[in-house]
């Protein structure tokens, strides 16, 4: 297994600083928008972006998580069994502007699973999706994202992998994961 | 990523703690989904599920019912009163027919003790047992298991009694299973006549005394008098065994702690239950049924997921 490091902890700091400044630039002062972040890992982008608009603009945009394990299209088609997670959204979403944060954009089906999910909470105004890397060339639906940290041109056998401080990590970095031919 | 271990669920017996574990975390996820306003995920929309019940069923069969439309799945149901099986079709005909028209799992409930056992042998589809004689009733335990878990914290380590007719009871014995495999420790109260000759080798307490019982538990699941099951007098009259093992809330009150009140219903209120006591606030049996379709929910979608 290779592990080429394409995004570093500077790096990725910089990005989530640009992405929420053009989050910014579109929801003014976020009084009718909301972050919902994509169990599992989209929860820990959805966390750091609340948290550099909160260093910016003075005030906590709410933020949830959003589980879409039981309303994905690959139930009982693929190898490995799904795990849930919890969903958690304290807010109405009816009529709000709903930011969709996941940390890597592939086939585009998590996204459609979320959209179906989502719905069950309300009518939002408009969805947005914003992800830190968007792996072109990869998509099944016709799928694409407001806001992007980084395109990454990738090939179907490699993996990309965010990685957070804490999380099981000893710093932030964006990986790209390539299995070696056995 | 976890699964099941089994592809059916027959009993308690046959499942592992893990299994348990990860039902009850399924659960939760599933109690979520129940206190949306859209209650409906669409998991199942490809999954068909005959719920085939040969002996009568009101919270059991809703129950199910309700996990089953509230997974998308479709939905067949059979009643024996209503069927060819008065005709003298066998069980396995019946099912084999049922099956014939595409359907993927099958929620059986039947007075034979095995039956779903039986069945799991020469059919491809995935059973669940919805109680079978006086064997086994696995969503219930599991039900009962997970209320105890949501008032409690959790089940390790609590002192749960079973009190009443734990001779014919189904819950009584995936009870003991589930909470035992749980690190519960598990005491069985009654008249002698109505609690099995070898209990004691499964590992629980026998107490003959309901106050003794009452005073000992965390715990209390008080279970129905099963008249239709007995076939002779193992008690003088209803009276007497209310005198003696029924509960109100006197009894309650004058216990140092609190405990909690179980019962899988139904209720014959006045007999094992008096009415202050089933509707105190010890009392959780509104929460096991609330509790109960979340558990199947969860309990259908592992089971589909294994195929």
């Amino acid at each position: 297994m290779q592990k080429r490091l394409i995004v570093n902890h500077q790096l990725l700091d910089i990005m989530v600083m640009r992405l929420s400044h053009q989050l910014i630039e579109n929801h003014d002062d976020f009084s009718d928008s909301v972050i919902l972040g994509l169990q599992p890992r989209g929860k820990f982008v959805a966390q750091r972006i609340q948290s550099t608009l909160a260093s910016i603009l003075g005030k906590q945009v709410p933020t949830g998580y959003l589980d879409t394990t039981f309303h994905r299209d690959d139930f009982r088609r693929r190898d490995t069994p799904l795990t849930a997670n919890a969903t958690k959204i304290d807010f109405l979403i009816e009529g709000k502007k709903v930011i969709l944060v996941d940390d890597v954009l592939y086939t585009g089906r998590s996204v459609r699973a979320a959209l179906d999910a989502m719905i069950a909470y309300g009518r939002p105004a408009n969805v947005e999706l914003l992800v830190l890397i968007d792996r072109l060339y990869s998509r099944h639906l016709p799928i694409q994202p407001t806001y992007v940290g980084r395109h990454v041109n990738s090939l179907q056998s490699q993996r990309v992998l965010v990685e957070w401080k804490g999380e099981q990590a000893p710093e932030d970095n964006i990986w790209l994961i390539t299995k070696n031919e056995e | 990523m976890q699964e099941l271990s089994v592809r059916h669920l027959l009993g308690i017996k046959d499942i592992t703690p893990q299994d348990i574990q990860l039902i009850f975390e399924t659960a939760d996820n599933f109690k979520d989904v129940l206190n949306r306003p859209i209650k409906k995920v669409p998991s199942l929309r490809d999954i068909t599920i005959a719920n085939v019940f040969f002996e009568n069923s009101t919270r059991t069969r809703l129950s199910f019912e309700l996990a089953e439309k509230r997974l998308s799945a479709d939905v067949i149901n059979f009643s024996s009163s209503s069927s060819s099986v008065k005709k003298g079709e066998t069980l396995l005909d019946t099912v084999n027919n049922i099956l014939a028209m595409k359907v993927d799992m099958i929620v059986m409930r039947h007075s034979s003790p095995g039956a779903p056992h039986f069945l799991s042998k020469h059919i491809p589809a995935n059973i669940v047992n919805a109680g079978d004689g006086t064997h086994e009733h696995p969503t219930q335990a599991l039900l009962d298991s997970f209320s105890i878990r949501e008032r409690l914290g959790e089940v390790a380590g609590k002192k749960v009694v079973i009190i009443g007719d734990i001779l014919h009871s189904r819950v009584a014995l995936s009870n003991i299973f589930a909470l035992q495999k749980q690190g519960a420790e598990v005491m069985v109260c009654g008249p002698s006549t109505l609690l099995p000759k070898y209990i004691k080798q499964l590992g629980v307490k026998v107490e003959l005394d309901v106050r003794k019982a009452l005073a000992w538990c965390d715990v209390a699941n008080v279970l129905r008098i099963q008249l239709e099951r007995q076939q002779m007098k193992y008690f003088p009259s209803l009276r007497e065994y209310t005198l003696y093992y029924g509960i109100d809330k006197k009894m309650l009150d004058s216990l140092d702690k609190e405990i909690v009140l179980m019962h899988p219903g139904p209720i014959n209120r006045g007999v094992e239950l008096s009415s202050d006591a089933a509707d105190s606030h010890h009392s959780i049996i509104l929460n096991q049924v609330e509790n109960g379709v979340a558990i199947r929910m969860a309990v259908l979608y592992l089971l589909a997921q294994k195929g």
